[in-house]
C-alpha cells in the first residue's frame, strides 16, 4: 500500500479535501462523514453512529437541493438528508413513528422487511391512502424482530429521489458474533433526471441507457476469438430472437451516480478502524434499479446476517446484492492500510466506493472495472449444447438443460409470437402442473441438514399463455441458486451463493408446504412492459389468497432475461435452498433469468400484502401483485 | 438423494464453522460447533418471537410432513374465503402501470442537395410517425413528404391517423385513414384513403412497416418498408432503409402505375449526440419502375436518382 509514501503535505491536502467535500455535501447525514473526523483515537462502540432512537421518532419529508460532484438537483429527503437518518430501535419496544409530509404530493414510508400489521406497512393503495401534503401520519407497531433493515417511500419515484434510510434493530438476546466497530453502508443510485423522464425514456426505448451494446468493433474482436461463422451465428441468433445479450441494467451509469451513504465515488465515504479490530458492515442495497457486486480487495467478508436474519457464518470475497437486500458482514483488517469498499454495478457501467482506513484521509486503490458480461442461452432457458458460443462461461452450463430434445436449434425457444394456443385457456395463476411434486422428500430433524431444492431438475414450460406483453418463455426453468450469477463466474473469487445460506438455528415452522403457487415473472423490453403471468397489476388487481396459518410454497419462474429481486411484504420467505431444517428467511429473493426459485411462507399475518419486483420501474410497469391472508 | 448428501453436508458445515471460528477468533459464537442444531430436538430460534406462535401450525421439528396436495393456483381451495380487500375510492393505485404517453419519431428529415448533371433540383424528404397511448392501445399518426424524388416529380405529402393494437408480442395492427396531396402537371391533387397496416419488429431485428391503402375511388395501393440499425460504435449508427410502393390500378394523377411502383435503398449514418437526437448524412438509390417511371417522366421528373442527404433523426 502506498499510504506510507505520502508526504505530510499530501496527507494534509487530502484531509483538507475531505473537509471541503464534507462541507459541500450538505445533505449527507452526520453518520456518513462525522465519524471519520472524530474517531481517530477512540474505539467506537457498536451503535455509536448518529441515530434516531427512542419511543417516538419524528420524520419530515421535504424537497431539498442536493449537490453532488459539482451538480445540483432537487431531491426528496427524509429529515433533510440522503440517506435519511439511521433509525435505531430495540427489539420488543413499541415504535411510534410520526411522518410529516412537507412535499406538494402524497408520500409514504414503507418499513422494509418489518413484521407488522397491514395498516402500517406503508404501501399506498394496499395499506392506506398515503400521506397527503401537510399531513402527519403516525405509524405505531411493536418491534418483533432484530437486525439490519431500511425504510423508503413507496410512492411513485420518491425512492429514486432520495427517500431511503437505514433502520437498525438491536436484539434482546446478545448477538452470536462480536465486533468492535459497527458501520452502515447504504448503497444507492442517484440521477439528476426525474423519475418521469427516466420511465418515459425506457418506455420509448428500452435500451435508452445501455451504452454497452454490441457493436461492429466487438463483432470483429469476436471473429478473431471465435472464428467468423461461430461469431456471425451468435450475433444473428440474438438478432433473430430480437433480444439484447448486453441488457444487464435498464438504467446505467450513463445517468446514475452510485452512492455509498450518500457520497459519490469522489466523495469517498470513509470510516476508521484499528488494525486487528473486527468491523461489522451493514450492507444495504437501497438502489432503485441497481444490482451491486460488493467486495473489499484484500479482505474476506464473513456473512453473519442476511436480510436482518442470523445465518451460519460464510466467508466470501464478493457478494452480489439485489435491490433491497441487506447483508451484514464482519471484516477483520489486520494491516495498517486503507481498504476500498468497492460496489461495482452488475452491468459494470459504474460503481459506488468507500474506504475503511486506519486514519482519516487515507485511501486505497480503486480496482479496475471488469468487462460487462453477456447473457447466454442458459439465461433464456434454452439448450446450450450445440450452440457455438465461445464466451459461455457458465460453470453449470452443461447441466442447465435436461438430456431431452437436444438439438441445439434455437427454434426450440418457444416461438411465442405465433403460438396457436394463445388465448384458448384461462390463465389462472399461470400455473402449469408441477411435474415432480410426488418426489417431495420428507424433511425432518433426523435428516442430515440438506433438503431437496424445488426446481433442481429442469421443468418444461407449458404453452405460452403470457400474452403480448411477454417476449419469451424459459422453455426450461431450473433452480440456479448454486450459480454466482452472470459476470461472476470463474473469477477465482468466492462469491456468496444462495445455497450457502443456512439459518443459525431452525425456525419453528418446519412444515412442508401444503400447496404451491407459481408466479411467472414476465416482461418485454420492446415496450418496457413488466408483469406477472403476463398481466400487469392493473390487469390482475385481485389478491392472491393465502389461508391464515397455512404453509404455502411460492415458486417464482423467471421467463425474462433479467434478474428480479422479488419482495414479499409482511411475511418471511423461507428460501428453499436445500438447507434442510435451516432454511434461511428473506424479505427479498433474487430470481435469475430462466430460474425456478421457491420459498416457503408461513401465512401468519392477516390482511393484504404487496409482492413485487424491487426494481422500481419494473414494479411501476406492473410487476406487482397483492397477496391476501384470509381467515 | 437426501441420505447421499446428508453426511458430506454435515462435514461441510462443521468445516465451515471451524473455518469461521479460526478466522474470527472467539468473536463468533457458532452454535454449530457445540452441536449441530439439526440434531437437537428442542430448538428455539434465535429471534423469531413472531413465528413462534404459528396459528394452526404444527411447529414441531420432525412432525409428519403433509403431502403437497394442491399445486394449481391459489383459488383451488379458497372458494369459501372471500377477499376482504376493497380499497376505498380515495386510495391511489399502488403502481403506475397504465400511464398514456406521447411519442414522436422523426426517422427521416432531410435536405437533398442538387447533385451533378441531370439531377434536377434539390429536394426534401421526411418520414415522421408517433403515437399517443399505453402499452396495448395507441393512436398513431404518420406523415411522409418528399419532392423532386424518383417517385414524385413535384411534391407529395401525406398524413395518416390510425388506431393501433399491440398483438403477437412485436407488432401493432393499425387501421385508420390517410390524406395524400401531391402536384401533378403543375396543379395540386388530393385524395383520401382508408388504411390497414401492421408495423413492428421482425426476427433479426428489422423494423418493419406494411400498409394497404384503398382510395375513395376504390384504387388499391400498398407500401412496405424495412429499416435496420447497425452499431458501428455506441453512438455512430448506420441505418439501412428499404421502401417500396405498389398499386393495382393505374392512377395517373398520383403518378402510380399498375404493379410495382418504386424501390428505394438508402443508408443513413447518424451520430447520437443524445439517445434521442442525431444528425446524419445519407445516400439513397431511388428508382421508379415501369408505368410509374413513365408517369414521373411525363411530369418532368427523373425516375432514377442517386441522392445525397443531410438531416436529423430525433425522437421525443
Amino acid at each position: 500500500m502506498k499510504y506510507d509514501l505520502l508526504s505530510r503535505r499530501v496527507l494534509l491536502k487530502r484531509i483538507a479535501a475531505l473537509g471541503i467535500l464534507a462541507a459541500v455535501e450538505l445533505l449527507v447525514p452526520a453518520c456518513a462523514v462525522g465519524n471519520a473526523n472524530t474517531n481517530a483515537n477512540t474505539i467506537a462502540n457498536p451503535g455509536s453512529q448518529t441515530a434516531l432512537s427512542g419511543d417516538v421518532i419524528d420524520l419530515t419529508i421535504s424537497e431539498q437541493v442536493f449537490h453532488l460532484d459539482g451538480r445540483t438537483g432537487m431531491a426528496m429527503t427524509i429529515n433533510g438528508t440522503i440517506p435519511g437518518p439511521v433509525i435505531r430501535l430495540k427489539e420488543g419496544q413499541q415504535a411510534t413513528l410520526r411522518v410529516t409530509n412537507r412535499l406538494k404530493e402524497d408520500t409514504s414510508i414503507h418499513w422494509h422487511g418489518l413484521l407488522l400489521t397491514p395498516n402500517v406497512d406503508g404501501v399506498p393503495g394496499v395499506s392506506f391512502a398515503g400521506i397527503k401534503p401537510g399531513e402527519t401520519f403516525t405509524y405505531r407497531f411493536p418491534i418483533k424482530q432484530s437486525g439490519t433493515y431500511w425504510f423508503h417511500s413507496h410512492s411513485g419515484g420518491q425512492e429514486l429521489s432520495g427517500m431511503y434510510a437505514p433502520m437498525i434493530i438491536d436484539p434482546i438476546e446478545p448477538e452470536p458474533f462480536r465486533y468492535e466497530r459497527d458501520y452502515t453502508v447504504m448503497l444507492s443510485d442517484w440521477s439528476f433526471e426525474s423519475y418521469e423522464t427516466m420511465f418515459s425514456n425506457l418506455k420509448k426505448d428500452g435500451g435508452y441507457y445501455n451504452f454497452q451494446k454490441r457493436t461492429i468493433g466487438e463483432f470483429l474482436t469476436d471473429v478473431r476469438r471465435m472464428g467468423f461463422w461461430p461469431a456471425l451465428q451468435n450475433y444473428l441468433m440474438w438478432d433473430r430472437m430480437r433480444m439484447d445479450p448486453t441488457d444487464f441494467a435498464d438504467v446505467t451509469g450513463y445517468t446514475f451516480t452510485y452512492l455509498m451513504n450518500g457520497l459519490s465515488p469522489t466523495g469517498n465515504w470513509t470510516e476508521l478502524f484499528r488494525p486487528g479490530e473486527r468491523v461489522r458492515l451493514r450492507l444495504i442495497n437501497a438502489a432503485s434499479m441497481t444490482f451491486f457486486d460488493v467486495r473489499i480487495p484484500g479482505l474476506t467478508m464473513t456473512v453473519v446476517q442476511v436480510d436482518g436474519q442470523n445465518v451460519q457464518p460464510v466467508v466470501v470475497d464478493e457478494i452480489r446484492m439485489g435491490a433491497a437486500e441487506t447483508y451484514d458482514v464482519i471484516v477483520e483488517p489486520v494491516d495498517d492500510c486503507a481498504y476500498t469498499i468497492f460496489a461495482e454495478t452488475m452491468d459494470r457501467s459504474g460503481y459506488a466506493r468507500g474506504t475503511l482506513a486506519p486514519r482519516p484521509g487515507m485511501s486505497a486503490e480503486i480496482p479496475a472495472r471488469r468487462p460487462r458480461p453477456l447473457r447466454t442461452m442458459a439465461d433464456m432457458g434454452m439448450s446450450m449444447e450445440g450452440m457455438h458460443m465461445g464466451d459461455v462461461k457458465d460453470a453449470h452450463g452443461g447441466k442447465t438443460m435436461p438430456e431431452v430434445e437436444h438439438t441445439g436449434d434455437i427454434q426450440k425457444m418457444k416461438p411465442s409470437d405465433n403460438d396457436p394456443h394463445r388465448g384458448h385457456m384461462q390463465h389462472g395463476s399461470g400455473t402449469p402442473p408441477v411435474q415432480d411434486r410426488h418426489e417431495m422428500p420428507a424433511m425432518d430433524a433426523g435428516d442430515q441438514g440438506r433438503s431437496r431444492i424445488p426446481g433442481a431438475e429442469p421443468v418444461k414450460h407449458g404453452p405460452d399463455h403470457h400474452g403480448p406483453g411477454n417476449q419469451m418463455v424459459a422453455e426450461y426453468s431450473q433452480n440456479r441458486m448454486g450459480e454466482p450469477g452472470r459476470g461472476l463466474e470463474n473469477s477465482g473469487r468466492r462469491v456468496l451463493l444462495y445455497t450457502d445460506l443456512k439459518s443459525l438455528a431452525p425456525y419453528p415452522d418446519q412444515r412442508e408446504p401444503e400447496r404451491e403457487i407459481e408466479l411467472h415473472l414476465t416482461g418485454s423490453m420492446i415496450r418496457y412492459m413488466w408483469s406477472i403471468d403476463g398481466k400487469k397489476y392493473s390487469e390482475a388487481p385481485d389478491p392472491i389468497p393465502f389461508r391464515y396459518g397455512e404453509r404455502v410454497r411460492l415458486t417464482f419462474v423467471n421467463d425474462t432475461m433479467m434478474e428480479h429481486p422479488m419482495h414479499l411484504h409482511g411475511m418471511w420467505m423461507h428460501l428453499e435452498n436445500g438447507a434442510g431444517a435451516n432454511l434461511p428467511r428473506k424479505h427479498v429473493v433474487v430470481v435469475k433469468p430462466a430460474e425456478r426459485l421457491s420459498v416457503a411462507v408461513t401465512a401468519d399475518a392477516l390482511g393484504p400484502w404487496a409482492v413485487h419486483c424491487h426494481l422500481l420501474f419494473h414494479m411501476d410497469a406492473g410487476m406487482f401483485r397483492i397477496v391476501e391472508v384470509l381467515e | 438423494m437426501m441420505s447421499g448428501t446428508g453426511s458430506p453436508g454435515r462435514c461441510f458445515a462443521r468445516l465451515f464453522a471451524v473455518a469461521c471460528a479460526f478466522l474470527l477468533g472467539d468473536g463468533i459464537v457458532v452454535p454449530v460447533i457445540a452441536a449441530p442444531p439439526w440434531i437437537e430436538s428442542s430448538m428455539t430460534p434465535i429471534q423469531s418471537p413472531v413465528t413462534g406462535t404459528i396459528p394452526n401450525g404444527k411447529a414441531v421439528v420432525g412432525s409428519t410432513v403433509s403431502k403437497v396436495s394442491a399445486t394449481i393456483g391459489p383459488s383451488a381451495k379458497q372458494e369459501s374465503t372471500r377477499s376482504k380487500f376493497s380499497p376505498p375510492d380515495n386510495w391511489p393505485a399502488p403502481v403506475n402501470d397504465q400511464e398514456n404517453r406521447l411519442f414522436t419519431l422523426v426517422d427521416v428529415l432531410e435536405y437533398r442537395p442538387k447533385t451533378g448533371a441531370g439531377q434536377g433540383t434539390s429536394g426534401y424528404r421526411w418520414d415522421v410517425e408517433g403515437w399517443y397511448g399505453g402499452d396495448y392501445n395507441r393512436l398513431w399518426f404518420k406523415s411522409e413528404g418528399q419532392n423532386n424524388s424518383a417517385f414524385k416529380a413535384g411534391y407529395d405529402v401525406d398524413f395518416q391517423l390510425l388506431y393501433g393494437r399491440f398483438i403477437q408480442k412485436y407488432y401493432d395492427i393499425q387501421i385508420g385513414g390517410r390524406v395524400e396531396t401531391q402536384s401533378f402537371e403543375g396543379r395540386g391533387v388530393t385524395r383520401g384513403l382508408g388504411v390497414i397496416g401492421i408495423e413492428g419488429l421482425v426476427p433479426y431485428d428489422y423494423d418493419f412497416e406494411a400498409a394497404l391503402f384503398i382510395a375513395e375511388n376504390g384504387a388499391v395501393s400498398a407500401r412496405l418498408s424495412f429499416t435496420k440499425d447497425l452499431l458501428l460504435t455506441q453512438r455512430l449508427i448506420l441505418q439501412g432503409r428499404f421502401e417500396t410502393n405498389a398499386a393495382i390500378q393505374r392512377v395517373e394523377e398520383f403518378t402510380t402505375g399498375s404493379g410495382l411502383n418504386n424501390l428505394e435503398f438508402g443508408t443513413r449514418l447518424r451520430y447520437e449526440i443524445r439517445r434521442w437526437f442525431a444528425p446524419y448524412v445519407g445516400l439513397s438509390l431511388d428508382k421508379s419502375i415501369g408505368e410509374t417511371a413513365n408517369l414521373v417522366r411525363q411530369d418532368e421528373g427523373d425516375p432514377s436518382q442517386i441522392r445525397f442527404a443531410v438531416g436529423v433523426w430525433a425522437w421525443f
